[in-house]
């Protein structure tokens, strides 16, 4: 199928593109990588009449070291991600679950970016971004702002963007002396994640000193299993002690009932999965 | 309408599109390419794909407009230009990567940006590698049969540098 | 004659790369879509968003007036002119057979039915025309689940009809006199099995949409169709739309798979054609993969109640089955057919001694159903190996050998079944020793005691089916005694060129199967040119006029021999003129490897090409002879051949998450001689892994209103590369008794074996669990809920599988 028609234009600076997508108001988007919104527009499922093309923002492209931070720009491709030395340093997470995005095609166009604004719950990347306590870094109408991932999910394909805003980068603090692993459980290599566990451990003298988790389609938006984090903070590592702190995955979690699964099979898994992510990203 | 220019199998083409025109229907209604195949709404099947700026795309997915002054490579450009078959055009017909052929176009498309990234990609790389593609007719077996031996038979004749083991042949710029 | 017995060697049986690869790994290939002509306009079919509605009203002005559109037309434009689309196959007499327009007049019957036409300058116009159009419904109840449809007071379908039920059909082999009564076998048995299984919806989803392209500028009106019935879809456009049959030209260009899904007559071929005629203009239509998935027929979509009788032995006593198939809102080609072709397959390879099938098609307001991979055939191998399994768990036995104990040996061929059928061979000992010797059966199983055992969270299960199938649909007298329209012969036609290079034009219409190969490895040898030297033709009624196309695995079984026969004929015609030029008597003349030899003089010979030109010549011809080396042939077969072979499939199911992982898969299958190794195999890998998808991952779902919510590749999850496992593969030879090749054919049997392997193996995984079975697809979550549920049986508390 084929879109129906827009306009289209190509922004030549972020100040071009905040501008143009202001004017535009709510019949205007951001295209990134196009990997979410170009099936959408080819089934008719959205019929914005003005695209606002970011791909010629070659400064929101790339990784850099900032300190004790990674700022990944929002317009790194999937690809770029998941192979950069720097991610794979200090943030493999990411490299984890960018990894298990859609396909090769898919991620060599689909944007880091564009999947945090588009808050997919099957995403992959907003619970990780969660899990990291990364923080956007928005340009707006008003000039740039700051938000929080805790604040940036906002609910169902929702987040803290409003129109004319642009994502531009991500500030994702360095985790050192942390492991890491990306649980995701679909039937289908294709498919979105029915559930999603991201967890980063840090272990010190057998025990687990720290851990964070977050939880991929367990709501509206990614949750934080702050419960499963509070009862491994110095828990031992074992088997045991890990099973019964991923027990407390469900707290804060309200699991929809979709096409892909029902509520009752995600309250299933998700305390499985989580015990199994941290068990992984434990090296148990 | 919007003025791109594009290199498609070496040649430079300028054409005013509607924005909404996607590459795949730009290549196939445009340029003739029709090679290059539509089997799905949702960028699942794959048939589509081509190389944009070396790397492996769904061309149903891409927006003509977002490949200006881009240089494709489609299925109709991967043979040399004396005919000769790329070593994975080779290796399908050989190990009988195909049967109707409708995803062929894609599935070879996917799997030499796969041996560029890989040389030597075990069974289970090259089922991953291939995930984003749809074949209906031959269970995959003899397909991952080819990539197999297109990438030996590609490591044998280019032996020093891995990265230039298979660029995007035949395409001249 | 010696020609008669002359067994091909050479090119049959060799692993010959396919000639059609050529074209299709360079692109340069010839799907419909492709094709555009000077003039030709595209269209877009408007959908019934509603599966059932009175269609009140419909403006098409504003769509008019869009831009780019030229015409825009609705049911009502073409009422009179559009015919319906047809059922070639009445099952019984008193069966319901309402009208299908192909564009819906008053009534809609299932979400996706054609409302509306736009012709425009171009697709996107045309699209965008579509939103122009306002049509008004008036909504009536939707019926999607069969049982509810039977219900008393349950909302019609068709109201004119009173009724959902489309037909029953009845077989009893005590009252055909094929074997006893089930009643009586069930009351006299020690044990009695009951179990209901499902054969979900499924959707074909061949990978290229249908599209069709009609010229109507020309004296025949020329119809490129993505079809694998291209003679029935001319046939059936001249007979339904009352047009003289040699205006009307088909061609099948490539295309892109088909699995029976494309053997269909289609309401996008009668639209390109009405609006092609009404616009005196090239049209072109196709669809998007949304409307395929909505709009093409589905497959499968059956409820199986199986009753299995058997003495404490094992020896079976009885076989009744009864099924209800779903037809959708109307009645294509095959609709009610489709589950009766697997009505002869329920006994399996097994010899009950009474049998019972009955078979009740139900109307709903769900797109219609027709032929899948296999075409009510997968369905009854499933029903029985399933239901072999549950009465070896039943009786505590291994359930191969419950199979061994059953199943007609070796040396029981030819044997007559109790459904009526006589197998012609097989040996299913030899298959299934060597399936185990690969599969490592034994291993396996002690594997799954120890984690059985350990109470291991992931536990391994054995799946077995063995299976025969019917190959080569069909003999002409059997379908006409079964109410099917159409016969099942086919043809061949050879022409000899004067440089003694070989045209051949076979009536079947290949989509992936390989026949431009096949067929030359078979004229190269049986008329003795290289393999290079033959070109094979076929899809174009302008050319092969004469054939019944492709589907059920007849291609080769039927037109295979249509073929042999055929280059018989030619080696005959050219018999006169090469005794002409050797001087000798015809009879005296020996033909082999291309060339006539005098018996008994070693230097004496003519070769074929040679005759050919001679022939062209004309300048010398033998009393008699033609100036010209073509022939033609047909065949008819008089049975079917039966295929058969034994599949193992071991599965490691998660019970933490229901995830079914298959481990190792064999599959040994004796489908008699085979032309081409390579192209069987392929077909082989290609049929296990549609049965694998049914088995574990596909499933087309309609939400209470009965919209189709699995309508994209999305939500309708066919596998990919790695989504599937390695199979193996391995043959047993026993070839077919009647035919000259001894091939019995392929296409479906990897489909119709791998399913209830699968299913069996999920099961047998989780039988320890008090799990007796798993519904399809066995989905993560569908296994997960049937242990949960299992577990709640078992621990008193009730609860019931979703
Ligand atoms: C077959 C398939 C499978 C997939 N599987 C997965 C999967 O398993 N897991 C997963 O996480 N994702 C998956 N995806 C989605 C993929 O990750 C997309 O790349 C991603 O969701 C969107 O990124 P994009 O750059 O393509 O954004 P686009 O499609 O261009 O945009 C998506 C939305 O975000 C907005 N947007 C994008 N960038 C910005 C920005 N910088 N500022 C403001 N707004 C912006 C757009 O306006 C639009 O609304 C899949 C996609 C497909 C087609
Ligand atoms: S057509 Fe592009 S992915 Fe299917
Ligand atoms: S060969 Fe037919 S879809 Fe792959």
């Amino acid at each position: 199928m084929i879109p129906a028609a827009f306009d289209y234009t190509r922004a030549a600076t972020v100040e071009d593109a905040v501008t143009a997508l202001a004017g535009a108001g709510d019949d205007g988007k951001a295209l990134a990588g196009g990997q979410s919104l170009l099936p959408m527009l080819r089934l008719r499922l959205a019929a914005p009449a003005m695209l606002v093309d970011l791909g010629g923002l070659t400064e929101l492209r790339g990784v850099r070291d900032d300190g004790d931070a990674l700022v990944i720009g929002a317009m790194t491709t999937h690809d770029d991600v998941m192979r950069h030395p720097l991610v794979h340093e200090h943030a493999p997470l990411i490299a984890q679950a960018a990894e298990t995005v859609g396909d090769r095609q898919i991620r060599h166009l689909g944007t880091f970016g564009g999947s945090l604004a588009h808050a997919d719950p099957a995403g992959d990347l907003p619970g990780v971004a969660l899990a990291m306590d990364a923080v956007m870094s928005v340009a707006g109408p008003g000039g740039m702002r700051e938000v929080p991932a805790s604040e940036f999910f906002v609910d169902y394909f929702t987040t803290a963007l409003g129109p004319g805003d642009v994502l531009v980068s991500v500030r994702v603090p360095k985790l050192t002396g942390w492991t890491t692993h990306y649980e995701k459980f679909h039937q289908l290599a294709q498919s979105w994640s029915v559930v999603g566990v991201a967890a980063a451990v840090r272990r010190s003298n057998g025990s687990i000193a720290e851990a964070r988790v977050a939880l991929t389609n367990m709501g509206v938006t990614p949750v934080r299993a702050r419960g499963v984090e509070e009862a491994l903070r110095g828990a031992p590592a074992t088997a045991d002690a890990v099973a019964a702190a991923a027990g407390r995955a469900l707290e804060g979690a309200s699991p929809l009932t979709d096409g892909t699964a029902s509520a009752e099979y995600r309250t299933q898994l998700a305390p499985v999965l989580t015990r199994r992510a941290v068990m992984a990203a434990g090296g148990l | 309408m919007t003025r791109i220019t594009m290199t498609v199998d070496g040649v430079r083409y300028d054409d005013d599109v509607e924005p909404r025109t996607l590459l795949v229907q730009h290549l196939r209604d445009r340029l003739g390419k029709v090679g290059t195949v539509v089997g799905c709404d949702t960028s699942n099947c794959g048939a589509c794909t081509v190389l944009l700026s070396g790397k492996s795309v769904k061309s149903c997915s891409v927006l003509a407009v977002q490949a200006d002054g881009a240089d494709v490579t489609t299925i109709e450009g991967l043979a040399g230009t004396d005919g000769e078959l790329h070593p994975v055009q080779a290796a399908f017909h050989e190990s009988h990567g195909l049967q109707c052929g409708f995803c062929t176009p894609g599935m070879i498309m996917s799997a030499v940006d796969l041996l560029t990234e890989n040389a030597d990609p075990s069974d289970a790389e090259i089922r991953e590698g291939l995930e984003g593609n749809l074949c209906r007719c031959t269970g995959y077996q003899n397909i991952v049969k080819a990539v197999r031996s297109a990438a030996e038979s590609m490591r044998a004749s280019v032996p020093s540098t891995p990265e230039s083991a298979a660029t995007t042949e035949g395409v001249t710029t | 004659m010696t020609v008669t017995e002359h067994r091909p060697t050479g090119e049959v049986g060799r692993d010959r790369r396919r000639k059609e690869d050529a074209r299709l790994i360079t692109g340069r290939t010839s799907w419909t879509d492709n094709l555009s002509l000077p003039g030709m306009l595209h269209l877009a079919i408007l959908r019934s968003p509603m599966a059932h509605a009175r269609i009140t009203g419909i403006d098409v002005t504003p769509a008019r007036g869009a831009p780019g559109v030229i015409d825009v037309f609705t049911g009502q434009d073409v009422a009179d002119i559009q015919g319906s689309l047809p059922c070639a196959w009445a099952v019984t007499p008193d069966i319901k057979q309402p009208a299908h327009p192909p564009l819906a007049v008053d009534e809609v019957r299932f979400a996706g039915e054609p409302v509306a036409v736009v012709a425009a300058r171009d697709q996107a116009s045309a699209l965008d025309a579509l939103e122009a159009i306002d049509v008004e419904y008036e909504p009536m109840p939707a019926v999607m689940d069969m049982e509810a449809a039977l219900a008393d007071g349950a909302p019609l379908v068709h109201e004119s009809l009173g009724t959902n039920k489309c037909y029953t059909w009845v077989f009893d082999s005590a009252e055909a006199g094929t074997g006893g009564d089930v009643a009586s076998a069930a009351e006299a048995a020690d044990v009695v099995v009951r179990s209901r299984y499902v054969q979900q919806r499924l959707i074909p989803a061949f990978m290229e949409p249908r599209s069709v392209v009609v010229d109507p500028t020309q004296d025949q009106i020329t119809v490129w169709s993505s079809t694998q019935v291209p003679h029935f879809v001319r046939f059936f456009l001249a007979f339904m739309l009352s047009m003289p049959e040699h205006k009307i030209r088909v061609i099948a260009p490539d295309v892109g798979g088909g699995f029976g899904g494309k053997l269909q007559v289609t309401a996008e071929e009668f639209i390109s054609f009405l609006a092609a005629r009404r616009l005196g203009r090239p049209v072109k239509c196709t669809e998007s993969r949304a409307e395929s998935m909505l709009a093409a027929h589905h497959g499968r979509d059956m409820i199986q109640d199986v009753e299995i009788s058997a003495r404490s032995d094992g020896t079976v006593t009885g076989l009744n089955v009864r099924l209800l198939a779903n037809m959708g809102g109307y009645l294509r080609l095959l609709t009610p057919a489709t589950p009766l072709l697997g009505r002869y397959m329920y006994n399996g390879i097994y010899k009950f001694p009474a049998h019972r099938f009955e078979c009740t098609g139900v109307f709903t307001t769900t797109t219609p159903t027709d032929a899948y991979r296999g075409a009510g055939r997968p369905e009854a191998t499933f029903a029985v190996e399933r239901a072999m399994d549950d009465l070896a768990a039943k009786l505590g036995m291994d359930p191969m050998e419950l199979r061994r104990r059953n199943w007609v040996r070796h040396d029981e061929f030819p044997f007559d079944t109790v459904t009526g059928l006589t197998y012609d061979s097989g040996n299913y000992e030899a298959a299934t020793d060597r399936a185990m010797e690969l599969f490592g059966y034994d291993e396996l199983r002690r594997e799954q005691r120890a984690r059985r055992d350990s109470g291991d969270p992931v536990q391994l299960g054995i799946g077995i089916s063995t299976y025969t199938e019917m190959c080569g649909l069909a003999p002409s007298r059997w379908l006409g005694s079964l109410g099917y329209a159409a016969g099942g012969w086919e043809s061949a036609s050879i022409r000899m060129l004067p440089t003694g290079k070989v045209e051949v034009l076979t009536g079947t219409s290949p989509h992936g199967q390989g026949h431009e190969t096949a067929w030359s490895q078979i004229v190269a040898d049986q008329l003795g040119v290289p393999f290079e030297d033959v070109e094979v033709m076929h899809g174009d009624t302008r050319t092969s006029y004469k054939g019944l196309d492709t589907y059920g695995s007849r291609s080769l079984a039927v037109g295979g021999i249509a073929l042999v026969e055929a280059c018989k004929r030619v080696v005959e015609k050219a018999r006169p003129m090469a005794a002409h030029m050797l001087e000798c008597d015809p009879a005296d003349l020996e033909f082999a490897d291309g060339a006539y030899r005098v018996k008994g003089t070693p230097g004496a010979a003519k070769s074929i090409t040679e005759c050919a030109l001679a022939i062209f010549a004309a300048h010398d011809l033998p009393e008699g002879v033609e100036p010209y080396l073509d022939a033609d042939a047909s065949y008819d077969p008089v049975d079917f051949s039966f295929p058969h072979g034994t599949h193992l499939c071991a599965v490691e199911v998660d019970t933490e998450t229901g995830m079914v992982t298959i481990r190792s898969y064999v599959a040994v299958d004796d489908i008699g001689r085979v032309v081409n190794p390579l192209i069987v195999e392929g077909q082989v890998h290609g049929g296990v892994a549609q049965g694998i998808a049914q088995a574990l991952f596909e499933e087309a779902r309609y939400d209470e209103d009965g919209n189709l919510t699995t309508g994209t590749f999305v939500e309708y999850t066919i596998p990919s590369a790695a989504d599937l496992p390695q199979i193996v593969t391995d043959r047993t030879e026993t070839p077919a008794p009647g035919h000259p090749l001894g091939a019995k054919g392929v296409g479906e049997a990897g489909t119709i074996a791998s399913t209830p392997a699968v299913v069996n193996a999920v099961v047998d995984a989780l039988r320890p669990l008090g799990v007796t079975d798993v519904r399809m697809p066995c989905t993560p979550e569908r296994v997960w809920s049937t242990i949960a549920a299992a577990r709640a049986a078992s621990s008193g508390d009730g609860g019931e599988a979703r």
